[in-house]
C-alpha cells in the first residue's frame, strides 16, 4: 500500500463520444493509465471515473455514476494523476460508505492521511503464512465437514430466494477461533467484519445491519454499500473499497478481519457490461476473458502476512444463475477461492436449514486444519467416511427410485436411514444453534453407527472401537 | 546500458504500443517507461511496436520512454537455482520481499543467481582439451549432495586455454578459458538462455521407463515415461494440485520444477513451508533440495504468467542437458492459455474458438514437445517429463484448451467432479483415462519387480471396465438380478477401487506407495479374486464371500503396510487361503 494525496490535474474539454457508461475523453497529454478522473457535467456537478485505455491524445474513461445527464459539449473532465485511493483508518469501523468510500451515514469524512490504492498490491507468496487456525462456526456442515480457516476465502454459492444471507449472518455471530473455543470472535479490539454490498437490495443490507446490531458488532463493522438501485459500474471499485479497508486493518492493524461481499454475481454483471460496450472479445456467456483474473485480484487477497498478527478471511456470497454452477461467475470463482459451500434448492424445499448441499461442497484448507491437537484426531477420517456414505445413499436412492425402496438390500436400506437422518440431524440446524465440534462429531458417529462396521472403511478400526454405538456386533 | 528506442502511445493492461526505431527486434526484451518495467515485443509493423508488459501498468503515460536491451527474454542458469522460487519472469521472490516487504511492488530488479554465493568447484576438463557446446567442465556442489555439471554454452566450442583449479567461486568468477577461432573467450558458471528457444540436443531416446510418482492410479495403472508428457485435466476442486504435490513429492526425479501458474498464492506457500521438512525417500534430503518453484500467481502480472511456463521448461532443460532426470509440474497450463488470450483480445487479434488466439494449439504443442527422453549434446541422457494440469471451464473436456492438449500429450488422467464428491482420491476416472506409455514400460517392470505387471493391469482394467457395464445393469434392476460370477466381479472391483485406486494424500503410510507394495496389493486383490470365483462357482453365495473378514484387511492394507513392511501383505494373503479354505472345503462336494 502506497500514500497518495490528491494532486490537482489538468483540466480537458474535449468530450469525443458517450456510450453507456464509458466516455472517450479527447486532448488530454500524459494522462496515465488507471487514472482517476473528476467529470463536471454542464451544471457543474462532480462525478468520478477511471482511465481504461490511453492513447496519443485520447482517453477512455469509465464513468462510476454512469453518463446520465452527460452531454458531450458540456462536460469537463480533470484528470487527477493517481490512481483510486481511499482513506483508511481504524475509526472507519462502526460507519456506512458508499461503494466508492464515501461515507453515507451522514458523519464526517474519516480523519485520516492515510490513503490506500483500491486495486491492493499483490502478497508476495513468500510472506504469506500458511492458514492452520480453524474458525468454530457452531454449523455442522462447515466445522464439521467443511472446515474454515482463519485466512481462507470460502464462498456461499446459492441461488435466489434461499437463506444464503441468514447463513452468512449466523456464520458471522457465531464465529469463535477454534482455539479459544468459548470466546466469540466477533468481540474485543482486534476483531472487525467488513461488509460489502453490489447491487442487492436495500433489505439485504438492512437485515445485516441488524443482525450486527443484535450481536452487538455494529461498532467493529464497516459497511460499503452500493444497492441495487446505485451506479452498477460503482460496483467494480465497491469490493476493492472494502478489500482495501480490510488490509489495513489486517496487516498494519494487527486485527482478525472477516469481510462478507455479496453479491458477487452482480459485480460480474457489472463487469460484463462494461466490457460489452468497449466490444471486447467475450470469452463464456459474455464475460470478458479476463474474468478469472479480475475475480483473482480480489479474492485472494484473503490470507495472514507474516510481519502481521492479523488476517483477513473472505466470505464471497453468489446467486449462481438458474442455480447452475458451471456458469462462469461460480466456475472461476471454485477455480480461485479454497473451496466453497452450496445450497440447494431440494434441501430448502424440504425445510432444512441451512440448506448445504454437502456434496459439491469443499474447504480446501481443512486438512490443515483439524485433526490431532486442533480439533479431534478422528475428525478427518470421519469425515471422509460421512462424506463416501451420503454419496453412497445418493446411489441408493436413485436405485430406490427405479426398483422401489422393499427390493433394496438390507445394507442399502441402512443407507436409505443414514441419508435421512443425516440430513435431519446433522446439516440441519436451528439459525441460532451454535453447536461445538465435540457436539458435530458426535451426531455424526451417531448417525454413521446406522450402518454396519463393516462399511466404515475410511475410519480406522480403534476409532469404531471407541466411537461405533451401533448394535453391529460383528468382528 | 540500453538506449531509448520509442515512445508510448498506447496503454491497455499489460499491453502498450510504442513508435520509434526500426531497429528493435521480434521478441526483444525492453525496459517500459521511467520505471524501467520488464516487457517484450510481440509486435513490429512500420515503426510501431507492440510490447506486453510484465508488470502492471497503472500509472503509466503516453509519450513515456521505451528502452532498447537488444536481447531476447531469457532466463539464467547455473548453481543456485535449486531451492528458489523465482516469478514468472524469474525474479527471485525472497529478495523482492526483503526489498520491498509483504507485497510485490514494481520495477524490483535483482539477479536470479546470487553473485556473492561461492560454490564448491572442481575442473573436469584440462587445457588442450577441445570442447563443444554442452561439454561439462566442470561440477559445482549446487547443495551438500547435489552435483551441479557445469556446461559450456551449447552454441559454442573450441580450445581450452586455462582451467581454475579446484576451489571456491561465485558465478561471475572465471573457471575456463576457451580459444574460439581467433578470439579467446572466457567462461564462468553462469549462463543466458532465451526462454522461448528449446535448448538443442542430439536426439531423442525411446520413452521407457516410467516416471514412478508413487500414486498406484498413475504407476499401476496409467503410467508417464520419463520424457514424457501428460496432461490432468478436472474441474475446480476435483484433485489437480494435489495430485501435482503429490508427484512433486515422490517422483523419482533427480530435479522437480514446479510452476504454479496463475494458481493460488497460499499453496505456493504450502510447498515453501512443507517441501523443506519432507524428506526425499530417495536420497534421504530435504525435497526442497531438488526443487525450483516459479509462482506467478493468479494475482500477479498477466503477462508474466505467460512467460512463466517457458521460464520453467526453460530451466528444466537445462537441468536434463547434465544427464538428469526433470520432472516439471505445470498447475495450469489453461491460466497460462487465459494469458495468452487475454493479451491477444488486447490486441484485438481475431479470436478463434472462444476467445482464443489462432495460434493456440501451436503455443501447446510447442511446450508439450519440449519433454523427452534424450542423447545430450555432451554424450549423457537426461529426460524432462511435464505433467499439465488443464483447468476446463465448468468442467466440460470439450472446450479448446483441453482438446488441444489431448493432441499433443500420450498420458490423459481425467479427473471426475463425482469421484471428488464421494471423497474417492484421487478422483482420476479409470475409464476416462488412458496411457499409451502402458506398452512401453512392460518390460521395465518385469525387470524391476519380477512380476507380469501388464498381464495384472490388464486383468485389472478389464474387471474395472466389467463392473462399469455391470454396474449399468444394477442401476436398472438392482444387483440381486446378477449371477454370483458377476456379483464377485463387483465384490473384487470395490477392492480395486478402495484398496488399490484410492490414495489418501495426507496420510503417512498411503501418500507414497513402493512399486513393490503396488504390484503386492495388485496381486493380491486379483488372488481374492481368483478364488472366490472358484468357491462362487461351485455355488456359494456371494454373502459369504461378501463377509468374510479379509476383505476389510484388504481395503485397509494401504495405510496398514507401510512399504517397509510388505511381508504384511503376505500374511493377508494367509488370511485369504485360510478363510476361503474353509469355504472351498464346504463347496467342493
Ligand atoms: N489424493 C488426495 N488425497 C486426499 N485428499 C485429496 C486428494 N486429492 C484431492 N484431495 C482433496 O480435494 C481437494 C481439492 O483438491 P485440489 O487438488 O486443490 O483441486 P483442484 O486443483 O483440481 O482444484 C483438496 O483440498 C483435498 O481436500
Ligand atoms: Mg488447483
Amino acid at each position: 500500500m502506497s500514500d497518495v494525496t490528491v494532486r490537482g490535474g489538468q483540466e480537458v474539454h474535449g468530450v469525443g463520444r458517450i456510450e453507456g457508461p464509458i466516455m472517450i475523453v479527447e486532448g488530454g497529454t500524459g494522462v496515465s493509465y488507471d487514472e482517476v478522473v473528476e467529470i463536471k457535467d454542464a451544471r457543474g456537478k462532480l462525478r468520478r471515473g477511471r482511465v481504461l485505455e490511453v492513447g496519443e491524445g485520447f482517453a477512455v474513461v469509465q464513468v462510476f455514476a454512469g453518463s446520465t445527464g452527460l452531454s458531450i459539449d458540456g462536460t469537463s473532465v480533470r484528470f487527477l494523476g493517481t490512481t483510486l485511493h481511499i482513506p483508511v483508518a481504524e475509526e472507519m469501523l462502526g460507519r456506512i460508505f458508499d461503494g466508492l468510500g464515501t461515507p453515507i451515514d451522514g458523519g464526517p469524512e474519516p480523519l485520516t492521511d492515510r490513503y490506500a490504492d483500491v486495486n491492493g498490491q499483490p502478497i508476495n507468496p513468500t510472506a504469506r503464512i500458511y492458514p492452520r487456525d480453524y474458525i468454530q462456526t457452531g454449523i455442522s456442515t462447515i466445522d464439521g465437514v467443511n472446515t474454515l480457516l482463519r485466512g481462507q476465502k470460502l464462498p456461499l454459492f446459492s441461488g435466489a430466494g434461499m437463506p444464503h444471507d441468514q447463513l452468512a449472518a449466523q456464520i458471522v455471530r457465531q464465529a469463535t477461533l477454534g482455539k479459544e473455543a468459548g470466546a466469540p470472535a466477533t468481540e474485543g479490539e482486534e476483531f472487525a467484519i467488513v461488509f460489502a454490498a453490489m447491487g442487492v437490495k436495500n433489505d439485504v443490507a438492512d437485515y445485516f445491519r441488524r443482525s450486527f446490531t443484535e450481536s452487538g458488532a455494529l461498532t467493529r463493522v464497516a459497511m460499503f454499500l452500493n444497492l441495487a438501485d446505485d451506479p452498477p459500474v460503482e460496483r467494480i471499485v465497491t469490493p476493492r473499497a472494502a478489500l482495501t479497508l480490510a488490509e489495513y486493518l489486517a496487516y498494519e492493524r494487527d486485527m482478525h478481519v472477516l469481510v462478507v461481499l455479496t453479491d458477487m454475481t452482480n459485480y460480474g454483471e457489472a463487469l460484463r457490461q462494461i466490457s460489452n460496450v468497449r466490444g471486447e472479445v467475450p470469452s463464456r456467456k459474455g464475460y470478458p476473458g479476463y474474468l478469472y483474473s479480475d475475480l483473482a485480484s480480489m479474492y485472494e487477497r484473503t490470507g495472514r502476512i507474516r510481519t502481521s498478527k492479523g488476517s483477513i478471511t473472505q466470505i464471497p456470497i453468489l446467486t449462481m444463475p438458474n442455480d447452475d454452477i458451471t456458469h462462469p461467475m461460480p466456475d472461476l470463482t471454485g477455480y480461485i477461492t479454497e473451496g466453497q459451500i452450496v445450497l440447494g434448492r431440494e434441501l430448502n424445499f424440504a425445510g432444512i436449514y441451512p440448506p448445504v448441499t454437502v456434496l459439491p461442497s469443499l474447504s480446501r484448507l481443512m486438512k490443515d486444519g483439524i485433526g490431532k491437537g486442533r480439533t479431534r484426531d478422528d475428525h478427518p477420517r470421519w469425515g471422509a467416511q460421512l462424506y463416501a456414505a451420503y454419496a453412497r445413499t445418493q446411489d441408493v436412492r436413485a436405485l430406490a427410485s427405479v426398483i422401489g425402496e422393499e427390493e433394496l438390500s438390507e445394507v442399502d436400506q441402512k443407507y436409505l436411514k443414514f441419508g435421512r437422518a443425516f440430513e435431519r440431524e446433522f446439516v440441519n440446524q436451528s439459525f441460532t444453534e451454535n453447536r461445538s465440534i465435540e457436539r458435530t462429531l458426535e451426531i455424526g458417529w451417531k448417525l454413521l453407527s446406522i450402518l454396519p462396521k463393516k462399511e466404515l472403511t475410511r475410519v480406522n478400526l480403534d476409532e469404531i472401537e471407541k466411537y461405533y454405538q451401533g448394535d453391529d456386533a460383528t468382528n | 546500458m540500453s538506449e531509448e528506442v520509442g515512445k508510448i502511445t498506447w496503454i491497455s493492461g499489460p499491453v502498450v504500443r510504442a513508435r520509434g526505431s526500426r531497429h528493435v527486434g521480434m521478441l526483444e526484451l525492453v525496459e517500459v517507461g521511467e520505471d524501467h518495467l520488464v516487457g517484450e515485443v510481440i509486435g513490429l509493423k512500420g515503426d510501431q511496436m507492440t510490447i506486453q508488459v510484465y508488470e502492471e501498468t497503472a500509472g503509466m503515460q503516453t509519450g513515456a520512454p521505451i528502452y532498447g536491451t537488444g536481447l531476447p527474454l531469457s532466463v539464467e542458469l547455473g548453481p543456485g537455482l535449486i531451492q528458489s522460487i523465482y516469478d514468472g519472469v524469474q525474479r527471485p521472490l525472497p529478495l523482492i520481499e526483503e526489498a520491498m516487504g509483504s507485497f510485490i511492488n514494481r520495477g524490483a530488479r535483482f539477479d536470479p543467481i546470487s553473485r556473492e554465493k561461492k560454490w564448491k568447484y572442481t575442473p573436469k576438463v584440462k587445457v588442450g582439451d577441445e570442447v563443444t557446446g554442452g561439454a561439462i567442465l566442470g561440477v559445482a556442489m549446487e547443495t551438500d549432495t547435489f552435483e551441479h555439471r557445469v556446461m559450456l554454452n551449447p552454441d559454442d566450442s573450441g580450445t581450452i586455454t586455462w582451467v581454475a583449479e579446484a576451489g571456491e567461486y561465485t558465478v561471475n568468477d572465471p573457471i575456463a578459458k576457451l580459444k574460439m577461432g581467433k578470439e579467446e573467450k572466457t567462461v564462468t558458471m553462469l549462463q543466458r538462455w532465451p526462454v522461448r528457444r528449446a535448448r538443442p540436443f542430439v536426439n531423442r531416446r525411446g520413452a521407457n521407463i516410467p516416471l514412478i510418482t508413487g500414486q498406484r492410479i498413475l504407476d499401476t495403472f496409467f503410467p508417464v515415461a520419463k520424457g514424457g508428457a501428460a496432461g490432468i485435466p478436472g474441474p475446480f476442486g476435483s484433485g489437480k494440485t494435489v495430485t501435482q504435490h503429490s508427484i512433486a513429492k515422490w517422483a523419482d526425479a533427480e530435479v522437480i520444477v514446479y510452476i504454479g501458474c496463475g494458481e493460488r498464492g497460499n499453496e505456493m506457500t504450502e510447498v515453501l513451508q512443507e517441501f523443506p521438512h519432507l524428506i526425499d525417500p530417495r536420497s534421504g534430503r530435504p525435497l526442497m533440495e531438488r526443487t525450483v518453484l516459479i509462482a506467478n500467481t493468479s494475482n500477479m502480472p498477466v503477462a508474466a504468467r505467460e512467460a512463466s511456463i517457458y521460464t520453467g521448461i526453460t530451466i528444466a532443460e537445462y537441468y536434463r542437458d547434465m544427464g538428469y532426470h526433470v520432472a516439471l509440474m505445470a498447475d495450469s497450463t489453461s491460466r497460462w492459455a487465459e494469458a495468452l488470450r487475454e493479451v491477444s483480445g488486447r490486441l484485438e487479434e481475431m479470436p478463434a474458438e472462444e476467445g482464443y488466439p489462432a495460434y493456440l494449439a501451436g503455443r501447446l504443442a510447442e511446450f508439450y514437445e519440449r519433454a523427452g527422453y534424450v542423447n545430450n549434446l555432451n554424450g549423457s541422457q537426461g529426460s524432462v517429463s511435464i505433467v499439465g494440469a488443464v483447468s476446463p471451464p465448468g468442467g466440460d473436456f470439450s472446450e479448446p484448451v483441453t482438446q488441444h492438449t489431448k493432441r499433443f500429450i500420450r498420458c490423459f488422467w481425467a479427473l471426475d467432479k463425482s469421484l471428488a464428491s464421494a471423497r474417492h482420491f484421487p478422483a482420476i476416472n479409470w475409464l476416462d483415462s488412458y496411457s499409451e506409455y502402458v506398452g512401453d514400460v512392460a518390460d521395465w517392470w518385469q525387470e524391476k519387480v519380477g512380476k507380469d505387471w501388464l498381464g495384472m493391469r490388464n486383468r485389472a482394467m478389464e474387471l474395472l471396465s466389467e463392473e462399469s457395464r455391470l454396474s449399468q445393469i444394477v442401476k436398472l434392476v438392482g444387483p440381486d438380478a446378477l449371477p454370483f460370477t458377476e456379483r464377485m466381479v463387483l465384490e473384487t472391483t470395490r477392492l480395486i477401487r478402495e484398496g488399490i485406486l484410492q490414495q489418501n494424500a495426507t496420510e503417512a503410510v498411503d501418500a507414497y506407495s513402493s512399486i513393490e507394495k503396488q504390484i503386492g496389493l495388485l496381486e493380491l486383490v486379483l488372488y481374492f479374486h481368483d478364488r472366490g470365483m472358484a468357491i462362487v462357482k461351485r455355488g456359494a453365495p456371494i454373502s459369504l464371500i461378501h463377509d468374510l473378514p479379509v476383505v476389510d484387511a484388504i481395503i485397509r492394507a494401504k495405510s496398514t503396510v507401510p512399504n517397509e513392511e510388505l511381508s504384511k501383505l503376505d500374511d493377508i494373503r494367509k488370511q485369504v487361503d485360510e478363510q476361503m479354505g474353509q469355504l472351498d472345503a464346504e463347496y467342493r462336494s
